[in-house]
């Protein structure tokens, strides 16, 4: 099978400066990405940021105004069959026939994917097995709960063993369980070998499948990394106290220094913790030693909802012209 | 296989979803089929004895109408199965898939067309059941039938185009509704020369009026006394109002479907 190189590197997702315009507002503006092969790459952001418009481009549902995309080795403008061939996707809804059951499903969309009848009735029955759907094969989907309904669509995505897998927002709308379905079929995944570009607004979702990162902002990545490196760009790790007389606040932040950060409503003062323990340690010395009493002391590894929080607060916002 | 048996095979897998769905859901085939036949029973039994007819049986007037209102209150079926893949998601799955793009349409098309005939079939069955006759034998009811099922396959592409448009369900649910008025201002039910005069015109030129009275014709049943000039052309409207259908809204439809991609 072909794949785009670049540097010697293999990436199987690679986009260039695609722009998507509608009228004045730029949905995609200069989006760039790259997915080596057998990871799962997160796009972050908010609703509008141009996550769900970034897949429609790779997955050929909808053409770009400008710049270049490969999938697979093909590109999405003039290969689309090919490209077509080599992908599932995992829409935000989850793109089923109500009134059919979760077998026929399979089995229509196994033939659309071109299988003849007796494979696409055997591949239908592998994903049911593997999805834990076996038992719910007959039953019609609009009895099925949010967390079948989802391992279905997922399995609907998967009926051609595509080694690219898109997933739009793929836990959207689930109690904690279903998503914890969710994840721990994503994963199965990933170990057999298949890329994912997975979307999703929960900082945790990202965090907990993704191996790298992009958080986008108005159309185009602002930052890329694994979620530590990602972490670390607000920052180490900070001590935190919080403090059981808001009168002692002052005193608080005064002893941890210039960094002090102080939250009123919460008791709350944090401050860099370079040394971690030590700085711990010394806190909790200089608090007993103050005569403060607090609640609670401890230090906290910065967590991605920081993170998108300071980028997308500090990216400029740009004009359309 | 080459691109065209593909694009059978995918139209036919596509036409098959609907069948599979008659056989899961019978309840609501069933009740799709005979609400059709409610409102002929309605007009026979209850609402037809109030209605002055030129001589001759009521429901020999009543059924070629009724024929022809089945062919537009098929057009909800249309929208509202297109409208609920585009919002589901399911369209953008086959968009997503390697399948023949054609086969979106051309299997909801044939899916259709399949329902119509046993919507047809059943309420050709329910006049006979009320004494309602054809006279013309053969070759007169087949023409009657294919003419109606012309003006089903131009209804088909309005369908496609309001169901590609049409997504918030309250404008879905407002179309219902004005399929009604659309198809009681017509002769299908009452002569249009009882209406005031210019609803009276509007219900003379509606495309359904001019398959009404070509079918009756067609049927030999007996039409209104009505010496209109689109009554008199009855025939030649009902081959040409199809026409004219297809070719503005199957157009339109075609391009509705390629700017989901855009």
């Amino acid at each position: 099978m072909l794949y785009g190189t670049l540097y010697g590197m293999t990436y199987t997702i690679e986009a260039r400066g695609l722009v998507k315009r509608y009228g004045d507002r730029a949905a995609l503006d200069g989006f760039d990405l790259t997915v080596p092969r057998g990871t799962v790459h997160g796009l972050l952001g908010p609703n509008g940021a141009g996550k769900t418009t970034a897949v429609r481009v790779l997955t050929t549902l909808l053409r770009a105004d400008a710049g270049s995309a490969r999938v697979a080795g093909f590109d999405v403008a003039r290969d689309g069959g090919e490209v077509r061939r080599h992908i599932g996707l995992v829409g935000q809804h989850a793109a089923l026939d109500e009134a059919l059951s979760g077998r026929a499903n399979l089995e229509m969309f196994g033939r659309l994917s071109h299988l003849r009848p007796k494979a696409a009735g055997r591949r239908a029955g592998e994903l049911l097995d593997r999805f834990g759907l076996a038992d719910t094969g007959r039953k019609a989907v609009k009895h099925y709960s949010g967390g079948m309904r989802r391992r279905l669509d997922l399995a609907a995505g998967l009926i051609l063993s595509p080694p690219v897998l898109f997933l739009d927002e793929p836990t959207t709308g689930l109690d904690p369980r279903g998503r914890a379905e969710v994840w721990a079929a994503v994963r199965a995944l990933v170990a057999d070998g298949t890329t994912v570009l997975l979307t999703t607004q929960y900082l945790e979702e990202a965090d907990q499948l993704a191996h790298r990162i992009s958080v986008v902002h108005e159309g185009r990545p602002v930052a890329e990394g694994t979620p530590e490196e990602l972490k670390k760009t607000v920052g180490g790790d900070r001590v935190e106290i919080v403090v059981h007389d808001p009168a002692d606040l002052p005193a608080v932040a005064a002893l941890l220094g210039p960094g002090a950060e102080t939250d009123h409503d919460t008791r709350r003062v944090s401050a860099p913790a370079p040394d971690r323990m030590a700085t711990l340690t010394a806190v909790v010395h200089d608090l007993a030693a103050g005569g403060i009493a607090a609640d609670d002391v401890a230090i906290r590894r910065p967590t991605l909802d920081e993170v998108f929080l300071h980028l997308t607060r500090s990216a400029a916002p740009r004009s359309h012209a | 296989m080459n691109r065209l048996t593909w694009a059978l095979a995918d139209g036919w897998t596509v036409t098959r979803r609907e069948v599979t769905h008659w056989t899961a859901n019978p309840g609501q085939l069933v009740a799709g089929l005979l609400f059709p036949v409610m409102v002929l029973l309605l007009f026979a039994y209850l609402l037809g004895g109030g209605i002055e007819v030129p001589g001759g049986d009521y429901r020999e007037f009543l059924l070629p109408g009724m024929f022809a209102m089945t062919m537009i209150f098929g057009l909800e079926g249309t929208f509202t199965a297109i409208s609920t893949d585009v919002t589901k998601g399911v369209t953008d799955r086959f968009r997503s898939l390697p399948m023949a793009s054609s086969a979106v349409v051309s299997g909801r098309a044939a899916a259709d067309m399949l329902t119509t005939v046993l919507a047809l079939a059943v309420l050709l069955a329910s006049g006979l059941a009320v004494g309602w006759r054809a006279h013309n034998g053969l070759g007169g009811a087949l023409a009657a039938v294919g003419l109606l099922l012309w003006l089903r396959f131009a209804l088909l592409w309005m369908g496609i185009w309001l169901g590609l448009k049409i997504r918030n369900p309250e404008a879905v649910m407002a179309l219902q509704i004005l399929v009604w008025p659309i198809a009681f201002l017509s002769n299908a039910i009452t002569s249009p020369a009882t209406m005031p005069g210019w609803l009276g015109v509007i219900a003379d030129w509606n495309p359904l009026s001019s398959t009404a009275a070509a079918t009756r014709e067609l049927f030999g049943n007996p039409g209104w006394a009505n010496d209109t000039w689109a009554a008199a052309h009855a025939l030649e409207l009902s081959l040409a109002w199809p026409l004219v259908i297809t070719a503005i809204f199957a157009p339109l439809s075609v391009r509705a479907y390629r700017n989901l991609s855009r």
